[in-house]
């Protein structure tokens, strides 16, 4: 057993996965993970550089994924607001980058050394245009150890970026932690690979898809190979086009990214008897407390399920959908520090699977968790 | 077949892609002067392409990266230093050229710009001034000149114009100087001068844009406005050749003292494996 400060089990994870190259700006409540990176990174021989400013930071970034592999950024909401116009270049050319946002209570500087999780739409969303993202969700400090993992090496393979939603209470919370997962690697570029796509490596296109639809790997920047990349629409030579069929290939594919590849990605805890009438549903820290309530309704007999999505986007509507209809769900109650922006999502992708229960908002936007008392009161009162 | 408008050097044959031709500049646009003194000065230093990492911004000057053979990025505007840090820092080994617009280097990317100085980063970034947003249709820039009229300052710039040599200068930059596109020989000297410089180093190349900056002033014909800026430049003697109500060009700072950015942290990285070595 390891008592694990949170910040410090998201450094440790990018340092065992294999992370060479770390560009930040300080931000409550990110900056321990920026402070261990910058001790730890120099031992492997990984660049740690803290940035003028957060867009500087997801540039630099950027940069360091175009010729290396994948990079980090940590920040909270007021930072990963302006983070947004990197995320769009990074979706746009298929660069891997995963930004932490240990998210704090908003809007704007709001609540900086408290609770809040806000953000969700704005990792979905946040950038303009339609671009792909995955967005995941740790509820708990070893959950993010092992997601900080997972969507570092997602970004690295599938080329996409990834955003890891913490919030505070678990970016600052010790934890204990039994044992650490078996490390998951980045993987290496290699030309290899790509070669097995395009014989001669004068023929390489940064943005064709192999057989299966999937954009083709990246190679190694000293493989002799040269590309060109942009954030403009493009064709698959990564020149800028706006030949109307080509860029609808273009953005419907990468729309689509997240969607090719979800069976891959949907991850969630699903804990019940199969029977339940009422479904407690949260993210992020507040998972832990919609769990202790689930706990504690089924110890007093109450037919309650629990449903933790720690892959948000692609959204598991599918997965979700299922358990409503198998259990005979009447209620959904959604525990979340914002105003209802978990809820939201659920009640679009249950709706386009025509179910219809009744919802239920416990909402908190001034710093305090909701307690599982007051989770479970919701139950109570029918 | 595609038919090659002109004979290609040697020199063009190894670092243009032919296959983007015609380019999409304004006749009579400053910017493949520059663009060419870039190419030959790569050229005259023994870069290969392999080698080259070449990344650009927004704007008429952004396009220029995907002209380019090498390992080209055309990026966001004002985020081309930024991303050419990250490239440096994970392959030192790259020769790093950024090339911006005015704009694109000292307005948006302005931070990027001074903290890059600052670092000392291994990048040649080379500003095609042109006083003008071209691209979006020839907008007051932070180089216009006061009173300079443009499409967002059609009574004149009330703003006094950004100097990027004293910026530069002020947050450390290890090489900084000024060319023109009307003294072409003097502009190429310059720009192999920063290319081989280990460190941060910068050109502001004044360059016109007859397209915008000398329609709207009065100065449409291109061959004209490079006499205008020939009048309002001269070549100092040193930098304390001071001529009031004029552009000095040349070659303000060389400092080749300090040590590059991305060689620090490979001196660190050294350092701390020894370390773990002697403890291990």
């Amino acid at each position: 057993m390891e008592l694990v400060f949170g910040n410090h089990a998201a450094a440790k994870a990018a340092i065992d996965a294999g992370l060479r190259f770390y560009a930040g700006y300080p931000i409550t409540p990110s900056s321990e993970i920026a402070e261990e990176l910058s001790a730890e990174l120099p031992k492997v021989g990984g660049v740690f550089i803290q940035m003028e400013d957060e867009i500087g930071s997801i540039n630099a970034c950027i940069g360091a994924a175009y010729a290396d592999r994948v990079a980090l950024t940590a920040t909270s909401g007021p930072g990963f607001a302006l983070m947004q116009e990197g995320l769009g270049l990074a979706s746009m050319a298929e660069l891997p980058v995963v930004i932490i946002d240990v998210m704090r209570g908003g809007p704007s500087t709001g609540l900086a050394t408290l609770v809040g999780e806000g953000d969700l739409l704005m990792a979905i969303w946040g950038t303009h245009g339609d671009h792909p993202v995955i967005v995941v969700s740790p509820g708990n400090v070893k959950e993010f150890y092992i997601y900080t993992q997972k969507a570092l090496v997602w970004a690295e393979t599938h080329r996409i970026p990834a955003v890891v939603l913490a919030d505070e209470v678990i970016g600052h919370s010790y934890q204990w932690v039994d044992e650490w997962p078996e490390p998951i690697k980045i993987p290496e570029r290699t030309k290899e690979r790509v070669l097995e796509i395009f014989e001669n490596p004068d023929d390489y296109l940064p943005f064709a898809t192999d057989e299966d639809g999937h954009v083709v790997p990246l190679p190694p920047i000293d493989a002799g190979i040269k590309w060109h990349m942009t954030g403009s629409a493009h064709d698959v030579d990564g020149f800028p086009t706006i030949m109307p069929e080509k860029v609808k290939r273009l953005i419907e594919r990468l729309w689509q990214k997240v969607w090719d590849i979800r069976d891959e990605l949907i991850d969630y805890e699903y804990l019940g008897d199969g029977d339940a009438d009422i479904l407690l549903m949260s993210f992020a820290s507040m998972g832990m407390s919609a769990k202790q309530a689930y706990l504690e309704l089924k110890e007093e007999g109450y037919k309650v399920a629990l449903f933790r999505p720690r892959v948000l986007w692609p959204f598991p509507g599918d997965e979700l959908a299922d358990i409503v209809k198998k259990n005979g769900i009447k209620k959904i109650i959604i525990p979340e520090l914002n105003a209802g922006q978990l809820m939201l999502l659920t009640k679009a992708f249950l709706a386009d699977k025509g179910i219809n229960v009744e919802y239920v908002g416990i909402n908190h936007q001034y710093g305090e968790m909701i307690s599982p008392d007051e989770i479970k009161e919701a139950v109570y009162n029918g | 077949m595609v038919k090659k408008p002109l004979p290609y050097t040697h020199t063009e044959e190894k670092w243009i892609r032919d296959r983007y031709l015609p380019h999409q500049w304004c006749p009579g646009c400053g910017i493949g002067m520059i663009l060419k003194a870039v190419i030959d000065g790569m050229d005259d230093l023994g870069w290969e392409p392999e080698n080259v990492a070449f990344i650009s911004g927004i704007g008429c000057t952004g396009r220029s990266s995907g002209y380019v053979n090498a390992h080209t990025f055309h990026t966001i505007h004002g985020r081309a230093i930024p991303v050419a840090t990250g490239i440096k820092l994970s392959h030192p080994e790259l020769h790093v050229v950024a090339m911006l617009g005015d704009g694109d280097g000292i307005a948006i990317g302005g931070n990027h710009f001074i903290h890059a100085a600052k670092r000392n980063i291994g990048i040649t970034a080379i500003i095609v001034d042109n006083s003008i947003y071209g691209m979006t249709g020839g907008q007051v820039s932070p180089t216009t000149p006061e009173n300079m009229k443009s499409t967002t300052s059609i009574y004149g710039a009330l703003e006094p114009p950004m100097d990027p040599i004293s910026l530069a200068l002020g947050a450390g930059a290890t090489f900084v100087a000024r060319a023109a596109t009307w003294n072409p020989v003097h502009m190429r000297q310059i720009i192999k001068k920063a290319l081989e410089h280990d460190g941060f180093a910068i050109v502001d190349v004044k360059s016109q844009c007859p397209t915008y900056f000398g329609r709207y002033n009065g100065i449409s014909d291109p061959v004209e406005l490079m006499n205008w800026y020939k009048e309002h430049t001269y070549i100092m003697k040193d930098p304390s050749d001071i001529r009031e109500g004029k552009l000095p060009l040349g070659i303000f700072r060389d400092d080749k003292s300090k040590v590059e950015l991305s060689k620090k942290y490979r001196q660190l990285f050294e350092h701390l494996r020894k370390e773990g070595e002697n403890n291990g």
